[in-house]
């Protein structure tokens, strides 16, 4: 095994882990600030064939993210509408969220099935670029796998270090406190399910306009789900959530590996490989409750309901 | 009633001038024109029941409600005070009777989040340690509150609003939660506040409290002010039947004659984890109540409890059947059903959501406890006649006012669906009872006929389990006193050998055998 060969396989890794990294940071805002939605698939596919279409009209990539952005923006303040003015539940209306999200991704995407769109290219940093192996592996990528580490680097410095962050804490974890302190529960809570739409919706326009550049229905392939996962696996904490996402796409990589070498193991078996993976390492983390207790936002999709 | 408003002469110029504050919420009028005056440098008692309104009233002051109608006059500016921001801008503190406080984050974070100004931010590490030295209130900044006691807690929230240099702190409550030792610290460091300028509106309805602490107090009942007084020149018997406008009877229970039985409840090294999030974990909790005998539990809210609770009723299995006994049977793995046909009955803290279901009528509530006991259901079908007949005899028999079984939970006042719970338990008449905080937010008369009703049952034979954390309630009622903090139980002692400074210190967590309380205690 030489080193390009190990290159192109942590190459392989990132490239499979970003879309979840960036589709659980957005879901670990809005969960920090006490909102539990479970229509993170459903925004990532809108947001995929938002940034397809636009990026296969346009021409242009970058433009296509932008309007995946919007789109998964959109589509998460029908949720917070539902849920958080009309107080609707929140389990209920995330799970309808996602099953609207893939109807109407299905929809728009009819006429684009098997079409290409141009993609996000790679653009080498300078000089770090030339670092060898790291160089290759890290700083010689497309933009949204950039984007992945520098928000997930502002998300931690945001929820641990600054005043808005902390706020955003707090009414996570004991709304009516917030509320009798004078905090806008709503607001902060509102931008922060927007956070999250915006970022699923980039996590789903990474897949259309990267990873796997042809348009097909259901190209999210459950990671929506394996996002949310990741969040309660790191335990509402930003650098477990890095950890997560890389041991989940490491894994996902690994069964498409042991398919290519041509191992006798029935693919089905093998393609199920990350999500027992996952599953197991969930576990694993539950067993320790009290991690979980003390990390968990108090208020992890109660009703809010301000008495004035 | 006009000439106890008239002859309060302020001493002061008067810092907080309210008049005519009205506040109504659906079904109930909270504050119906409510005045109050608060005098610069006072701290000044605002005295009630359970829902006479004293806690909309405060929430107006502070902002967090708006009144419907009423005025406002604070250092002789007409204000209206639209946000809790606003009124910490003016000089408004308060601390919450439920504390305002965040669990899962660290003391200088909770601080922090009570301070609008980001200048008031800066160097706060340093400002909350001085504070805590000046006024005697030691605070670690770094440790998570999920980890403090409740006086740690009140602590924060009084920290976090002298920070901002208050002219009026507000105190909801602020001695429910706290050991006699806490309270009579707490009373120093209001003393030193007020010496130093600063109004105090404090809440409460303990009327020693009252007597010692305020200068003047205004009497609040069913949402209008009654009276205006200076307490200490008030017995602590005026001062109560003011706020509930009947002649109280002298209650007295010393004489009663005592006919134990045999060991009908035993628990026996029992040790659980705690299913709810901040939850206590109790620890190797042994006792034993006999027939006939009244066994109190006492202690500060969220020692442990709610789980005691659970695990007596069988929500939380015990880990071996042989930990809970129940008249010989070992029943610590049992379903709270099974425990019930045994001759178990209990009733939990939370009168809505936990002790009945809101929503439904008082004959269905009736029915989900007593329908073993009660034989009124067979072949898993309800008997309807006999289920309201029960409720029907519960209402008559405890003097509940409602419109009968068929009126909703929820539509009752609470001291009456309490007294509708207490009996529901008390006519199945139990072999052993487990009860929590029988008496809270019901009125005197009311908590006299569910104290009557408990001491009658004992001396009927049953057993009897007393959880509350009204020492007054178990000092009266019960034989013998365990105190349980941090989910220990100290050893049970006779009423007649408990003190409230022992008692006291036991709810603090001194957890000592006997040697270690005899050095703690001065002699």
């Amino acid at each position: 095994m030489n080193l390009a060969y190990v290159s192109n396989l942590a190459i392989s890794v990132v490239a499979a882990s970003t879309p979840l990294l960036i589709a659980a940071s957005g879901e670990l805002v809005a969960e920090k600030s006490g909102v539990l939605n479970l229509g993170v698939e459903g925004m990532m596919l809108v947001g995929a064939i938002a940034g397809f279409a636009t990026a296969h009209q346009t021409g242009s990539a970058l433009l296509g993210v932008g309007a995946a952005a919007l789109a998964g923006m959109l589509i998460a303040m029908i949720f917070a509408l539902l849920t958080l003015s009309f107080l609707a539940n929140q389990v209920a209306t995330g799970l309808a969220l996602t099953i609207f999200g893939k109807g109407f991704a299905a929809l728009l995407g009819a006429g684009y099935v098997g079409i290409s769109a141009p993609v996000l290219h790679a653009i080498p940093v300078p000089l770090l670029s030339q670092i060898p192996f790291i160089g290759h592996v890290l700083f010689d990528q497309n933009i949204l796998i950039y984007f992945s580490f520098v928000m997930l680097a502002l998300i931690a410095w945001f929820l641990n270090k600054t005043h808005a962050g902390l706020i955003l804490r707090a009414v996570g974890d004991s709304h009516d406190a917030a509320h009798a302190m004078g905090y806008p529960v709503l607001r902060i809570r509102y931008a922060a399910v927007a956070f999250g739409g915006a970022m699923a919706g980039i996590g789903g326009a990474y897949l259309s306009l990267f990873y796997s550049p042809l348009w097909s229905q259901d190209l999210t392939a459950g990671r929506g789900w394996i996002a949310l996962a990741l969040v309660v696996f790191s335990a509402w904490r930003p650098l477990w959530l890095l950890v997560g996402a890389y041991l989940f796409g490491g894994i996902t990589f690994l069964s498409l590996y042991i398919q290519g070498l041509g191992i006798a193991v029935p693919s089905p078996l093998v393609s199920l490989l990350p999500y027992v993976g996952t599953v197991v390492v969930l576990v694993l983390i539950s067993r320790d409750a009290r991690r979980i207790r003390l990390n968990q936002p108090a208020c992890l999709g109660k009703y809010f309901h301000a008495v004035s | 009633m006009d000439s106890e408003l008239d002859n309060t002469v302020l001493e002061r110029p008067p810092l907080l001038v309210l008049r005519g504050i009205v506040k109504q919420f659906p079904g109930c009028l909270a504050n119906d024109h409510v005045d109050l005056t608060i005098g610069k440098g006072e701290i000044h008692a605002l005295l009630g029941e359970n829902g006479a309104g004293k806690s909309t009233l405060v929430k107006i002051i502070y902002g967090v409600m708006k009144p419907d109608a009423g005025s406002m006059i604070w250092n002789g500016q007409p204000v209206s005070i639209a946000s809790p921001a606003q009124a910490r801008a003016l000089g408004i503190g308060m601390v919450f009777q439920h504390f305002s406080l965040f669990e899962a984050l660290t003391v200088s974070e909770n601080i922090a989040l009570g301070l609008n100004d980001p200048k008031d931010r800066e160097n706060l590490e340093s400002r909350i340690a001085e504070i805590s030295t000046r006024y005697g209130l030691p605070l670690d900044p770094h440790k998570a509150v999920h980890d403090l006691s409740v006086g740690e807690r009140q602590r924060i929230e009084i920290v976090r609003c002298l920070l901002q240099n208050p002219k009026l702190l507000i105190m909801d409550e602020p001695t429910s939660v706290l050991t006699p030792q806490e309270v009579s610290k707490l009373f120093d460091t209001l003393r030193r506040l007020r010496d130093e300028g600063c109004s105090i509106l404090y809440i409460s309805h303990k009327l020693e409290e009252i007597r010692t602490l305020c200068e003047r107090a205004t009497i609040m009942r069913l949402g209008k002010v009654v009276a205006h007084c200076n307490p200490a020149e008030k017995t602590a018997r005026d001062l109560a039947e003011m706020m509930i406008s009947a002649k109280l009877k002298q209650q007295d229970y010393s004489n009663k004659t005592i006919h134990l039985g045999g060991d009908r409840l035993v628990v026996n090294k029992l040790t659980i984890r705690s299913n709810q999030q901040f939850g206590t974990d109790l620890k190797d909790i042994s006792f034993t109540v006999k027939g006939g005998e009244i066994f109190g539990i006492a202690g500060i809210a969220g020692n442990g409890q709610g789980e005691l609770m659970d695990a007596l009723s069988g929500e939380i299995p015990a880990g071996s059947p042989m930990n809970i006994l129940l008249d010989g049977a070992a029943i610590g793995q049992e379903r709270p059903r099974a425990r019930r046909r045994r001759g178990g009955c209990f009733l939990p803290e939370e009168r809505n959501g936990h002790g009945a279901v809101g929503q439904m009528t008082l004959a269905e509530n009736g029915f989900l406890s007593a329908h073993v006991r009660g034989a009124l259901g067979r072949f898993g079908l309800i008997n309807a006649k006999r289920t309201r007949e029960f409720a029907a005899k519960v209402i008559h028999a405890f003097d509940v006012r409602t419109t009968g079984p068929l009126a909703e939970a929820r539509s009752l006042s609470g001291g009456n669906l309490q007294k509708f719970l207490v009996g529901r338990e008390v006519l199945q008449q139990p072999g052993v009872l487990v009860i929590s905080q029988p008496t809270w937010g019901v009125d005197a008369g009311a908590a006299a006929a569910i104290y009557e009703a408990l001491l009658q049952l004992a001396a009927a034979g049953t057993a009897i389990v007393l959880i509350s954390q009204d020492l007054d309630e178990i000092l009266l009622l019960c034989d013998r006193i365990a105190v349980i903090a941090a989910g220990r139980l100290s050893d049970a002692m006779n009423v007649k050998d408990a003190t409230i400074e022992k008692i006291g210190l036991l709810m603090g967590g001194t957890h000592t055998g006997k040697e270690e309380l005899a050095h703690a205690l001065p002699a």
